[in-house]
């Protein structure tokens, strides 16, 4: 089959290589049918994320078809699903109280090593997401091999509903809701969204749905800003205004209510040793962005909440804990726990409550990937969101 | 050969501690304890350990576990050029639901005694403690066991506890391994 595959800094391939197979019981092989680039991809192509292997599929946000089953798979040859980017397993401590990216089992036993040295425990496995979070193969491929398939997947009952609506249920539709979840948002709020990529713009709707009365959202292009304008946000482009001092103005001296940081950090997955120059890279690298964060606390009001729902991995100098404490300020954070949010988004989608499709710029074939990558690198005030399509035919510019 | 039980050293530490994270404690012969909670109960999970060839799909390294009657089982361990290492186990105390304790028969290539326990945790399942001990061998295939055993023990006896408990939570062992091939690649490494 073919699959895009990451081979180092800035060099992403489509190659050729060996179809999937069912290996557990519970395993099911789904042709992709549609399969997005994250923004989260953009720290392994600009080679950030150690554990990292030459070869290595990326993607974790995936459609498709079920073409094959393990014998407890509950899912049928022919359904559609929607497949979590956490491999979670349905069954241990932490799936039971619905905390899916920490489930125990959904990452291989050998892996879990790296997540312990590193964050004391070890977390759920990931598709496409380096080898700390499993070494699973990714979703931008024309078949993946799905653990856990009678937990996991989220079935679409209804042909009429096109992929791009239901694609991004596998992770940034969910993680910009969880990220407005934990801004623990009462009615009447001002919410303040740092970020305008796809995770902030859902987080934007996600806190209007959840009764905030103004958004403010912050970010430096222009047209990302639009659609975050487009959604009832009003804006701040911190390359054109002093973000404090606008959103002290703008809040009368209060602050927001609740921030929400969605733009993280390009040091994930940091641990000891190994990888000890590779942080002081990344913590170097960025600056920009660990000030995201730092302006966040400083911003927001007295007893007011922060949630993270932004990637960080490793270790921010620098950090304004006395802030953080003194104005009694609460953080909340964490990988999405997919599984959780599944249903009820899709109902939300269904019934036409959250604009789904609006950030897709661009459709590719799967063999156009690795230009989708540089554009959607390069290029980030136009390349919103790509959305690459296993069987679609190759545009003659981007070959 | 002391069994593993009676091996334990006082730790001088005046806190509440497990001996296995003393920095002061000296231990005088190997020592491997690691802990982990299955969401399951103690029964169900001391019947698998007490049927002994179905550790075979949780542990490192080995070849073939045969069960020789209700106590005694043969351990085989690949060794390097084709030779394999072999002892055989003995089951010294058994109390169903909580509690296995071996050592292994005289003659052993590498002697060994260990106990595994099963304490019901309430809404957390049942906490697995196994406790291995052994005498560092001789020669030149002792030095081979002894690096598969000591290069890194608690890291082994972790992931071999991870693997009970993925296949007691899930019924199966969490792979990401993209066919057979790359799986027997793997498990070759």
């Amino acid at each position: 089959m073919k699959a895009i595959t990451w081979h180092g800094k800035h060099d992403v391939r489509c190659d050729t290589v060996d179809d999937p197979e069912i290996l557990n019981p519970r395993d099911a092989i789904v042709r992709v049918t549609s399969t997005a680039i994250c923004g989260s991809d953009l720290h392994l192509y600009d080679g950030f994320i150690p554990s990292m292997k030459a070869g290595d599929i990326l993607g974790h946000e995936f459609m498709g078809e079920v073409v094959e089953v393990g014998a407890a798979s509950t899912l049928k040859k022919g359904q559609r699903v929607v497949v979590p980017f956490t491999i979670a397993c349905g069954s241990c401590y932490h799936c039971g109280k619905h905390q899916f990216s920490a489930c125990e089992n959904g990452n291989p036993a050998d892996n879990q090593d790296i997540g312990r040295e590193g964050y004391g425990y070890p977390m759920s496995g990931l598709f496409g997401y380096s080898h700390m979070t499993g070494g699973y193969d990714g979703g931008q491929a024309e078949y993946v091999r799905v653990p856990f398939s009678d937990v996991g997947p989220l079935v679409i009952p209804d042909d009429s509903i096109e992929d791009d609506k239901v694609l991004f249920l596998s992770d940034i539709l969910p993680t910009g809701w969880m990220g407005a979840e934990n801004a623990q948002i009462e009615p009447g709020d001002t919410v303040a969204v740092w970020g305008c990529g796809p995770v902030g713009l859902f987080a934007v709707q996600s806190a209007f749905l959840m009764g905030a009365e103004r958004v403010i959202a912050i970010d430096h292009f222009p047209h990302r800003l639009e659609l975050a304008k487009k959604f009832g946000a009003e804006v701040i482009n911190f390359e054109e205004s002093k973000v404090y001092e606008a959103l002290w103005d703008m809040t009368a001296g209060i602050g927001p209510d609740a921030s929400i940081d969605c733009v993280g950090l390009e040091a994930h997955g940091a641990f000891a040793d190994n990888v000890i120059d590779q942080i002081k890279v990344s913590t170097f690298m960025g600056t920009d962005r660990a000030h995201a964060i730092r302006q966040v606390i400083l911003a927001t009001r007295k007893g007011g909440r922060v949630s993270m729902p932004a990637v960080y991995g490793g270790f921010v100098d620098k950090f304004p804990l006395g802030a953080l404490m003194e104005k009694g300020l609460t953080l909340k954070t964490g990988q999405t726990h997919v599984q959780h949010y599944l249903k009820p988004l899709y109902t939300a989608i269904a019934e036409g409550k959250i604009d789904s499709t609006f950030l897709i710029s661009h459709r590719m074939a799967l063999e156009d990937g690795p230009t989708g990558y540089r554009k959607f690198h390069d290029e980030q005030n136009t390349y919103t969101k790509i959305v690459l399509k296993p069987g679609m035919q190759r545009s003659p510019l981007a070959a | 050969m002391t069994d593993a039980t009676q091996d334990q050293h006082a730790p001088p530490n005046s806190d509440d501690a497990p001996v296995t994270a003393s920095k002061v404690a000296k231990p005088v012969r190997a020592l491997v304890a690691e802990a982990v909670t299955i969401n399951c109960p103690a029964q169900e999970l001391y019947a698998f350990w007490r049927e002994t060839a179905n550790l075979a799909r949780v542990m490192e390294n080995i070849q073939s576990i045969v069960t020789i009657d209700d106590k005694r089982s043969r351990w085989t361990v690949k060794a390097p050029a084709g030779r394999e290492v072999s002892w055989e186990s003995v089951i010294t105390h058994d109390m169903p639901g909580r509690e296995i304790t071996w050592q292994s028969a005289e003659g052993a290539d590498i002697a060994n005694s260990g106990r595994i326990e099963f304490v019901e945790a309430g809404a957390r399942g049942t906490v697995v403690r196994a406790t291995i001990a052994y005498d560092p061998p001789g020669g030149a295939i002792g030095q081979f066991i002894a690096k598969l055993f000591q290069r890194e023990p608690r890291i082994q006896a972790r992931r071999e506890l991870r693997r009970f408990k993925q296949i007691m939570e899930t019924g199966e062992i969490a792979t990401s391994a993209r066919n057979r091939r790359i799986a027997q690649e793997q498990a070759g490494d």
